[in-house]
């Protein structure tokens, strides 16, 4: 059920990108599916009622092999959530880009609309 | 040898920033260094031709950590990326003096080198992304490097679309960790073999087919590409139509295809599909342009379609279980064919910079006999015309010649049709470009057209004696085993590949 909601959240993105005409609704469209794909990496790893997936220095006196097995058994999946860390600095780069891409258009037509950008053809 | 395996993105990545550091004062400094960058990676993809091995990075064992992977196919593509790489710095040196800001120019440069050079070695999915995206936004920024209206235009058209198939592989990736646990390429490769395809996974392969097909511009999604291409500087286009589809698109596409996921019978099919549509479609839109640079980047859509062409056609007749001996044969012509673009579409683009910097035009229609003014450009622009149009004895004519034949022993006649057809009428497209740019009269305002000189003239000849030398690759027996062959075995062996590469 989660799983079909992010995504739907993924189809918003997608269809506010073939959509729209607007060049900064179409960043926002970006950001919106790449978002979708963070929260779905995020669920992956998630279990309800889990615990962050740290061992303190405080857990260790409990003996090793009871820290290990609570850990397996209880924690998140860490994986996801340093995946989906380097995949926002990834997006930040991105979208700064298409960002800065976007003022230098409006400055050279005058206009975010892209009905009217169209001196490529063929 | 694959101790040296981090060098290939280290070495550009260290020098990528540290060039803007020396500032506009350290232009020639700069320049110097970023040539020596590019030529000591090209001396290390020839050492390690032959050779393969696993570096774990930061000595993690490889079901945790990263790997970096050497094996043929990888060699054969770092061959390629650094020498048109190689080639196009070379040519920078002088092109770039029109335009200001060269150090960031340099420094994007080698950034895509670093991204291209790390999606081949990586043997971890995720890294594979990482590597991608480094490469991509590297090209986004290069193709609007203009900052003129055409420019810009063209670079959001490139990145919008660029970043759905990237956000579209994200997706895909995070699905087969889901399924598989696992993101190394041969731990995944494992459990897909052992567990076989669910519908999660079925869904990931379609998520990259369309990713990876945008990248590389398959005909369905190749809008971005003719606007572009020729919208960057000359050796960027070089670059782009030269190895980055390749690296980024096909190559990542295959490598999941064959060696992740293992061929299978639909795959096969919506590959070869993709081919053909993209050959056909490619070379008629090519025919009718005026813009050269813009003809160009149509007939790199229609070259990659056979390259796309080859390697479903392996897939198919693997996945069918018929003879490994002609699955090979089509896998070698596709890759063959893929190096073979690399060489002469760069050159091609390399000589349509050096025609526009000395004329200040693209449209064929206002060119004209400049074969008196550009004798060498001239020499080069044929050479790789004759390449791609598939004159013999050129590169060109032996990878599509290999793939006639494996077409007809598989008994897809129809296939070879096709792709003598679509190379009838590169040739067409090609002598059009000869007769408007190179022959006829020269127009009253091009009568002070000089030749390019010194950097230009190297990078071009380069390419160009390649374009012939690389018919010596399957001509010579010994040099085909040692470069192609070890390739195209990677795919063949498939599955298997990864997983005894990698001991498990």
């Amino acid at each position: 059920m989660l799983y079909a909601l992010c995504f739907l959240l993924f189809m918003i993105g997608l269809y506010c990108v073939v959509v729209k005409k607007n060049l900064v609704k179409i960043v926002i469209g970006l950001a919106i599916m790449e978002y979708a794909v963070n929260l779905f990496l995020i669920m992956l790893g998630y279990r309800v009622g889990g615990t962050a997936p740290i061992i303190g220095r405080g857990d260790i006196q409990a003996g090793v092999d009871h820290v290990a097995a609570h850990f397996v058994n209880n924690a998140v999946d860490p994986l996801p959530q340093a995946l989906v860390l380097t995949s926002i600095v990834i997006s930040l780069g991105s979208l700064a880009l298409l960002i800065s891409i976007c003022i230098r258009i409006y400055d050279k037509y005058g206009t975010f609309d892209i009905t009217e950008i169209r001196r490529l053809r063929g | 040898m694959s101790r040296a395996l981090p060098a290939f993105v280290v070495v550009p990545l260290v020098a990528a920033f540290l060039l803007p550091v020396l500032g506009s004062k350290g232009k020639a400094a700069a320049t110097l260094l970023a040539n020596l960058v590019t030529i000591a990676l090209l001396a290390l993809a020839v050492a390690c031709v032959g050779h393969s091995g696993v570096y774990e990075v930061g000595t993690w064992p490889s079901h945790i950590g990263i790997v970096l992977v050497l094996d043929g196919l990888t060699s054969l593509m770092l061959l390629a990326v650094n020498v048109v790489s190689a080639a196009a710095m070379l040519f920078s040196v002088r092109y770039m003096e029109q335009y200001t800001a060269k150090p960031k120019y340099l420094s994007l440069f080698l950034l895509m080198v670093a991204g291209m050079n790390g999606v081949v070695i990586t043997g971890d999915i995720f890294n594979l992304f990482v590597f991608l995206e480094i490469a991509s936004i590297a090209s986004y920024a290069l193709v609007g490097f203009g900052c003129e209206h055409e420019e810009l235009e063209a670079s959001f058209k490139y990145m919008v679309l660029g970043s759905v198939a990237s956000s579209l592989i994200l997706l895909g990736i995070a699905l087969v960790y889901g399924n598989t646990g696992a993101l190394n390429m041969a731990y995944t490769a494992k459990v897909i073999q052992q567990t076989g395809i669910n519908a999660g996974l079925a869904f990931a392969m379609s998520l990259f087919i369309v990713g990876f097909g945008l990248k590389a511009a398959l005909v369905p999604f190749h809008a971005w590409l003719p606007d572009a291409h020729p919208s960057a500087p000359a050796p960027i286009s070089a670059m782009l139509s030269g190895v980055l589809i390749k690296a980024l698109g096909i190559y990542a596409l295959s490598r999941l295809v064959f060696n992740v996921f293992g061929v299978s019978i639909p795959v096969s099919w919506v590959l070869i599909a993709l081919g053909v549509l993209s050959m056909v479609v490619g070379v008629f839109l090519a025919v009718g342009q005026w813009d050269f640079k813009r003809l160009l980047a149509y007939h790199s859509i229609s070259q990659m379609g056979y390259v796309v062409l080859g390697i479903g056609l392996g897939a198919l007749i693997l996945a069918q279980g018929g003879n490994p001996l002609w699955a090979s044969l089509a896998i070698l012509g596709g890759l063959f064919h893929l190096v073979n673009h690399a060489v002469f579409k760069s050159l091609l683009f390399l000589t349509s910079g050096s025609v526009e910097m000395a004329t200040g035009t693209r449209q064929l229609k206002q060119m004209g006999g400049l074969v008196e003014r550009m004798p060498y450009t001239r020499t080069a622009c044929t050479i790789a015309s004759a390449s791609i149009a598939g004159v013999p004895p050129f590169n060109g004519f032996w990878s599509k010649l290999i793939l006639v034949i494996a077409a007809v022993q598989a008994g897809f006649f129809g296939l070879a049709a096709v792709t003598v057809l679509v190379s009838l009428v590169t040739l067409l497209s090609f002598l059009k470009v000869q007769r408007y740019v190179f022959l006829g009269e020269l127009p009253e305002e091009l009568q002070d057209t000089r030749e390019s000189k010194d950097s230009m003239l190297i990078a071009m000849l380069f390419l160009a004696a390649l374009c012939l030398l690389m018919s010596l690759l399957i001509l010579v027996p010994s040099l085909r085993v040692a470069v192609l062959q070890p390739a195209v075995d990677v795919l063949v062996e498939g599955v298997n590949h990864s997983i005894r590469v990698a001991n498990l």
